[in-house]
């Protein structure tokens, strides 16, 4: 996320203003009804708002000021949750906003048979429908998902992923998916539509930060059934308190019954208002950072699991190793003359358009001066390079079949021919393997004519980032293609703990499904189609926008950055959505004790003039302590709202100091705020003379 | 406080602790189905049982199941107590020819055993045969715990097991619980108490000649006394041993025959505990990590120790009234100091203050004093314990089921503030589990609260209310709490055998009693289903003393919150108003 349009400033006055609106618009009962903590707020608001009324025209239960103070109060109360809410959505909002920008209905050339060069028609893009093959030329905005089927561009896709450098975009391979809204800056690309209208990955993105999709997350649900029963324990403790009261100043034969706003305030006070009025903010603020960090979640769910993962698997290629494995290389076997296997390398690479491929023959450009063939030349027939073989290469007339991949798959093959591997090769192989390379062997029919030697250089910094994987209990496992040698190789390079080597999709599977019939939560990266089995199964997967539809589709996250090593962060957020409700739960109840010391002897001295002794914090009136302790649990609100809205930063340490951290902040300190605050506002008050 | 109470608070606790390992591996034997010497001795007595009942031992039940059974049997005994007591007069084992029990005390009575409450309105030799004590309230007394002993095993295999529908056989646990645990146990204890001098008679009272003549109540001179015996030391073991506490005599474990001598005394005091405290420890071994057995006792334990000593120290210091009229309150060689009102000279304040604070704690509701002429805040210890939802150490099964459940709310909050989904042994706690813990823990709050706000505003309940001012409402919350925590100790001092409160109390009973043991087969069914996530270093440690701190935290912070306003208009005013040397 380099350029995107950052909102970071709280006080935006564009998103203030809109959100002091909404916090009123928000005291709809039929909103409220969705929070049961506010709620009740609502009704307490309601009642001493009567309460107040009724004192204004005849005898009330308390003097009008007290109770007007009061109600007033409770509305803010109301009024700053509400605010915190709207302040996120707003957030949002503004973030949709910038993005429908970039939705323009745009004009798309509909061609007539899905081929390069076919006339076409000028259709609008929301009459695009799947399928449909539109032609895009240098200059026009892709109107809509689609897939490459033909050409090579460079597409701006900052609209998207706020990165301004243009990408490559070709057909076949794991770069051939576009996304609507992009624009293509040089030659053309014909493309198949992959979504309707209203189905577009941008659709999805505008929806995600509007929040107009979102559903409650599993934890969230919890939470909330917590919440309610500590709002209803509150809600027995005040109400039940009337009849004690009234049976305690009928035994003690003095004193007034306490009064019902009185009570309200109390249980006002006591019910988890901060968290409960923080909690839509704090889910909504949630999505809006991993929209920061440039992760589409298709779920809130999605990134709580993430949280929870315990073991990663990153897909070696671009993720811990730098790019594409690049060919350094020529080994012929003995008896083979070097041009003899650089022609066969190059023959069976002409259209391999995989980054290895194209390294062979830049290689071969380079260092054994073999030019470029034209293709057509040559009577050829193509074998492609599938998952299963494990191998590509050419037919050519005559019977000759070149076929380059990998050690294992020439050896079946050759020997399916009657041939064998040459023994020399084999120390050779060892070799590349050992020093983390990768071989390739090249033969033609039966006859293994050498080794072509790809080396992966490992990424800078990766290791570090595994480091602090396995500080968060995160276990991280390499998946390649590769021998089992070289994967352990570049997994002790890079500091992984484990490593799958010579995978094929049904082993990612397999592996996938073993781990979570252990119980544990896997998380897994992936671009090309044959990822998509692996992240379907997988508990939270992170596609990579430059991936394939088919990977996208099967993943519930996709980073736009296409940075493998995202998931660190898309934990993180996961972590600090967890912590941010927990720390704020425990801070809302911790609250409550000071609370009582601030009401109950104003409340009950009147009957029991001993407990008055049970006013440790010396206010002055027990008008002024109720109040303050209102006001108090008011304003804790809106000064929540930036904690709540960029969360509880996580830093990975053991959980047991992550607790103890945790709850001395927010535990302890939630005890002991409190007694300061109401103190100081009952100074205030009575500075003011307000009580 | 003196030397002499620390000596003997510290004995009591060593020789607690010391007892706890032992009889917790027993129990984890039994109920693993492993053999031992009782099961090689009695297996075939066990099987012959099944076979003559119908019984398919080998069956597992699903959850549902189990709670029917749980359901089925508690409620044949609820049914069979009542007609015991309503058809008394026509059984045999009569000797003094006590009428009927009346139906509203028959009702409460009848659901006080079969919910290991024993709350008691009758005074138990004046109104109950030999034949009810024994095949009524004993029969329960066995039964009662140990179905509380099967709800928490069968909570202990849906932590241990993994995807499975099933968790256990109620009948089977049931049996061996009585027949492996309680019955031998209760053997041994009786014994010794009859060495001590505790009767265990069919013989009917003695009528004997006062030394010193006194007057009744009525002012009339009384030359002579009925002495009540009876089956006594069966029914006080395992009165004792199964947190039950309803005495045979009305002055229950403060009457000479129920508690003779120093040495019974002290063994009753260890019974209260010793299956409570031990189960911890059956936790850790069934479910292969005795450390977080010991983790469950310790948070018992860092509430239970302070309320102890606090509680010695308040009764040790004395009434501060007196103090102030110059009265000598302080112990020395011929007088234990301190508040004596309501205990027996025989025990004097230690063992006073140990027992009621772990028949508060253990939810099992015997007395050898009277706690409602504790000082109000060694009253308000009791009080608050049984609040507490009756999870230090509590009912036998009970109160480490309830504990579990606070475990469970623990465990998400802490869960959350690491940002993890919380998870316990391995078992990840997700929003059915907190809605029945929520359950658990929020049911006893409202059986608490709102019968006393009706007893305090209907005249009914104003009635039985015998001391004025704040101690009436102690009174009040008091009788309430017990029942909702199925503790059944008494403040005393409240006519609670009348119409209104013995259905009042019957009814709180009952449904603190089901209604928590099935929330908590529900989370044993749905944990029993899950897999075990393994542990890695994200997992938060759930035997380490924060986590022990913390959860002791959470339940001190929910029975606070709670209580607080209540106990400020009940024993907390009434202490401020003694400290003032105002009563009024």
């Amino acid at each position: 996320m380099k350029s995107n349009p950052k909102i970071s400033s709280l006080f935006d006055p564009a998103i203030l203003r809109p959100a002091v609106r909404e916090a009123f618009q928000k005291l709809d009962p039929r909103h409220q009804f969705k929070n049961p903590v506010m709620f009740v707020v609502l009704v307490g608001s309601l009642l001493t708002t009567g309460l107040y009324l009724q004192a204004l025209i005849g005898p009330g239960e308390a003097s009008a000021g007290f109770i007007l103070a009061i109600t007033l109060w409770l509305w803010f109360t109301l009024l700053f949750a509400n605010f915190s809410e709207a302040m996120a959505e707003g957030r949002g909002k503004a973030q949709a906003a910038n993005l429908r920008r970039t939705r323009k209905d745009t004009p798309a050339k509909k061609l007539l048979k899905p081929v390069f060069g076919s006339g076409h028609t000028i259709v609008s893009a929301t009459d695009l429908r799947k399928a449909d093959v539109v032609l895009v030329e240098a200059g026009d905005i892709i109107p809509m998902d689609a897939e490459v089927i033909e050409g090579i561009a460079s597409v701006d896709e900052s609209a998207i992923t706020g990165e301004s450098a243009p990408v490559i975009r070709e057909s076949g391979g794991d770069r051939s998916a576009v996304t609507g809204g992009t624009r293509v800056l040089s030659d053309w690309l014909v493309v198949r539509v992959t979504a309707n209208p209203g189905e577009t990955f941008l659709d999805h993105m505008i929806a995600m930060v509007e929040g107009a999709k979102r559903q409650k997350t599993p934890n969230e649900i919890a939470l909330g059934i917590l919440l309610v029963v500590f709002t209803i324990i509150f809600l027995l403790v005040t109400v039940t308190l009337l009849p004690f009261s009234l049976f305690s100043a009928q035994t003690a034969g003095h004193g007034l019954v306490v009064s019902v706003t009185v009570l309200v305030a109390l249980l006002v006070c006591l019910i988890p208002t901060t968290i409960g009025g923080l909690l839509p903010a704090i889910g909504i603020a949630g999505m809006d950072r991993m929209i920061q960090a440039n992760v589409i979640a298709t779920s809130g769910r999605a990134v709580e699991a993430a949280g929870d993962v315990d073991v990663l698997l990153l897909d070696k290629t671009g993720t811990i190793t730098l790019g594409n494995r690049q060919a350094v290389a020529f080994i012929p076997a003995q008896g083979i003359n070097l041009s003899v296997l650089a022609d066969a390398a190059q023959l069976s690479c002409l259209t391999d358009e995989t980054p290895e491929g194209r390294s062979i023959v830049i290689l071969e450009k380079q260092n054994y001066g073999i030019r470029d063939r034209r293709i057509h030349d040559l009577q050829v027939r193509f074998v492609p390079f599938s998952a299963q073989t494990k191998m590509s290469g050419v037919d050519l007339s005559g019977g000759r079949q070149i076929r380059k991949g990998a050690v294992e798959s020439i050896e079946n093959q050759v020997k399916k021919l009657g041939g064998a591997f040459p023994g020399d090769l084999q120390s050779v192989i060892e070799t590349i393997a050992k020093s983390g390379g990768t071989p390739l062997a090249v033969c033609e029919n039966n006859r293994v004519l050498g080794v072509i030697q790809l080396k992966d250089i490992v990424k800078g910094g990766i290791k570090e980032r595994f480091a602090q994987l396995r500080r968060m209990g995160i276990k991280t496992v390499m998946i390649t293609g590769d021998n089992p040698l070289t994967a352990a190789s570049i997994a002790a390079e890079a500091g992984m703990d484990d490593f799958l080597a010579q995978a094929t999709p049904e082993a990612k599977l397999k592996l996938i499904r073993e781990m979570q019939s252990g119980g544990r939560l896997v998380a897994m990266t992936g671009d090309g189609t044959n990822d998509a089995p692996a992240l379907a199964q997988a508990d939270v997967a992170v596609a990579m926008h430059t991936g394939t539809q088919a990977a996208k589709e099967a993943g519930n996250m996709v980073d736009l950055d296409s940075n493998p090593t995202k998931l660190i962060e898309v934990v993180e957020i996961g972590k600090q959505l967890l912590m941010t409700r927990g720390s704020l739960t425990t801070f809302s109840i911790a609250n409550d004790v000071s609370k009582y010391f601030a009401i109950i002897p104003a409340a009950f001295a009147g009957t029991y003039p001993a407990l008055k002794a049970l006013n440790i914090m010396r206010l002055a009136t027990p008008e002024s302590a109720i109040l303050s302790a209102v006001i108090f649990n008011a304003l804790i609100i809106i000064v929540l709202i930036p904690l709540s809205l960029f969360g509880v930063p996580y830093r990975p340490m053991p959980a047991n100091r992550l607790l103890r951290d945790n709850l001395l902040i927010y535990g302890l300190g939630g005890m002991i705020t409190p007694f300061i605050g109401i103190k100081l506002i009952d100074m205030i008050l009575g500075l003011l003379h307000l009580t | 406080m003196n030397g002499n109470n620390v000596i003997q608070i510290l004995f009591y606790l060593t020789v607690l602790l010391l007892t706890v390992k032992p009889l917790g591996i027993y129990m984890a034997q039994v109920y693993e189905g492993k053999p031992s010497l009782l099961s090689i001795w009695f297996g075939s007595f066990e099987r012959a049982l099944y076979r003559i009942s119908g019984v398919k031992f080998e069956a597992s039940m699903t959850w549902k199941e189990y709670a029917g059974a749980v359901m089925l049997f508690n409620i044949l005994g609820i049914m069979a107590v009542y007609a015991i007591q309503r058809m008394q007069a026509f059984l045999p084992l009569n000797p003094l020819a006590l009428p009927a029990v009346s139906p509203d005390s028959s009702f409460n009575t009848a659901v006080s055993f079969a919910s290991n409450t024993n709350w008691q309105g009758y005074g138990g030799e004046s109104t109950m045969s030999y034949f009810t004590q024994m095949l009524a309230l004993t029969v329960q007394n066995f039964v009662s715990a140990a179905t509380g002993m099967v709800v928490l095993v069968a909570l202990i295999r849906g932590f241990v097991q993994k995807q499975t529908k099933t968790i256990g056989n109620f009948w089977v646990d049931l049996t061996r619980s009585t027949l492996y645990i309680l019955i031998p146990l209760s053997l041994v204890m009786a014994l010794v108490l009859v060495s001590q001098g505790t009767p265990q008679t069919f013989a009917s009272s003695v009528k004997v000649t006062l030394v010193q003549p006194m007057k009744d109540a009525s002012g009339k001179p009384a030359p002579e006394q009925l002495i009540a015996l009876g089956p006594v030391a069966s029914q006080i073991a395992i009165k004792q041993l199964g947190t039950n506490g309803g005495g045979f005599f009305n002055a229950n474990s403060g009457h000479p025959f129920e508690n003779p001598t120093p040495l019974s005394n002290f063994l009753e005091m260890l019974a209260i505990l010793w299956i409570p405290a031990a189960l911890c420890y059956t936790f850790g071994v069934m479910v292969q990590d005795r450390r977080q057995g010991w983790a469950l006792l310790a948070a018992m334990l860092i509430i239970f120790i302070p309320c102890l000593l606090w509680s010695a120290q308040i009764e040790q210091q004395g009434n501060p009234l007196l103090t102030s009229l110059g009265v000598d309150q302080k112990p020395a060689a011929f007088q234990p100091g301190g508040n004596m009102e309501g205990k027996e000279a025989r025990f004097g304040i230690v063992s006073s203050s140990i027992w009621s604070i772990a028949t508060s704690a253990a939810s099992n509701g015997s007395v050898n004093s009277m706690q409602d002429s504790f000082l109000p805040l060694g009253g308000m210890l009791p009080l608050w314990l049984i609040q507490l939802g009756e999870v230090i150490f509590g009912g036998v099964g009970s109160g480490l089921y309830g504990m579990i459940a606070f475990v469970i709310i623990a465990v998400f909050i802490a869960g959350l503030m690491i940002g993890r989904t919380p998870e316990y042994l391995g078992k990840k706690i997700e929003a059915y589990e907190m809605k029945m813990a929520a359950l658990v823990a929020l049911i006893p709050h409202i059986f608490i609260l709102i019968p006393t706000a009706l007893a305090v505003l209907l005249p009914a309940g104003k009635a039985g209310i015998l001391n004025p001012g704040p101690h009436g409402f102690s009174e009040i919350l008091y009788a309430f709490s017990s029942a909702s925590g199925n503790n059944g100790s008494a403040f005393a001092g409240l006519s609670a055998n009348t119409p209104f409160y013995n259905i009042a109390l019957g009814l709180a009973m009952f449904f603190c009693r089901y209604w928590l043991i099935i929330p908590m087969l529900a989370v044993a069914g749905s944990l029993s289903a899950k897999k075990i996530v393994p542990v890695s270093s994200g997992t938060l440690p759930t035997h380490t003393p924060l986590f022990v701190f913390f959860l002791a935290m959470v339940v001190l912070i929910v029975g606070a919150l709670t209580f607080f306003p209540a106990l400020a208009l009940g024993p907390i005013v009434e202490h401020l108003m003694l400290a003032g040397g105002n009563l009024r």
